[in-house]
């Protein structure tokens, strides 16, 4: 567990080969983002890292600040020619994620382990077909 | 009921949570819980971020109940929005560097069921929202 910033609460990521998880433990709002878009990017660009994956498991809300923040991180992967996904998403942030359309840009797994999976086999395929 | 917060990033949340222990008596679902914490976060998140940007203000937020219905009106004195219309177009962010959705407002018209928005430039900002507790279980009984 790694402190960040004197306010910050304390936040959990995990390297699981080239896919970097991020665990949110705090309400998704904008003061949450200021301190998470700084945390993420900093890992995304510390090397190594293809796809990011954010765990909802521990965020009970979330408002469309948080869209922003997984949108952006989703930007900066894609130019890396990776992905971006979600886990263990709630209902309440699944209403959010849903009609803010960003399904049609991310994936959607029920755990970091089929995540994982997930991308990193739909990358192989990528790279095969091309 | 009247809150009146200082507009930095740490009140979001204290904002909603008592926003959401205000309408509790309502005895409100899960899913209209979140929807007027969405709500409010959004209206509160505006006038911090555009409203004040990086300065200091008070925020007010007024709540009552009458029946089932909660109407919450949200107030800054900040920088006023120019043109409504357009900020409350889905998408439409005068912040894109700040990775800000341009969904606010688009929330706040989804998940409460009326919206209105009174602005001056230069005066400030109100969000007026109406929401009706209550639904499901009346559709429940019928």
């Amino acid at each position: 567990m790694k402190k960040e910033g004197k306010n910050s609460q304390p936040r959990l990521y995990e390297l699981r080969g080239n896919c970097l998880v991020i665990y949110i433990t705090q309400d998704l709002d904008h003061h949450a983002v200021v301190g998470l878009r700084e945390y993420s990017d900093r890992l995304i660009e510390s090397g190594n890292i293809k796809h990011i994956i954010f765990d909802f498991a521990h965020v009970d809300f979330m408002d469309s600040s948080g869209i922003g923040l997984i949108m952006g991180r989703y930007k900066k992967v894609m130019f890396l020619g990776g992905k971006a996904a979600v886990t263990n998403v709630g209902e309440v942030v699944n209403r959010i994620f849903g009609l803010s359309g960003l399904y049609q840009i991310i994936e959607k797994y029920d755990t970091v382990d089929e995540a994982v999976e997930g991308l990193q086999k739909k990358h192989r395929e990528g790279v095969k077909q091309s | 009921m009247k809150l009146i917060i200082e507009s930095i990033s740490e009140n979001e949340s204290f904002a909603r949570t008592v926003v959401a222990a205000y309408i509790t008596r309502l005895d409100p679902t899960l899913e209209e819980l979140a929807d007027v914490k969405t709500a409010v976060s959004e209206a509160v998140t505006n006038s911090i971020i555009h409203g004040y940007n990086k300065t200091r203000g008070e925020i007010e937020i007024e709540c009552s109940i009458s029946g089932r219905e909660v109407d919450i009106k949200v107030t800054d004195r900040g920088v006023g929005i120019e043109d409504i219309e357009k900020a409350m177009e889905p998408l439409y962010t005068t912040k894109p560097e700040w990775e800000r959705s341009g969904m606010g407002f688009a929330f706040m018209e989804a998940f409460m069921d009326k919206l209105e928005v009174v602005s001056e430039v230069g005066k400030g900002t109100c969000v007026s929202m109406k929401k009706w507790i209550g639904k499901e279980q009346e559709g429940n009984i019928l």
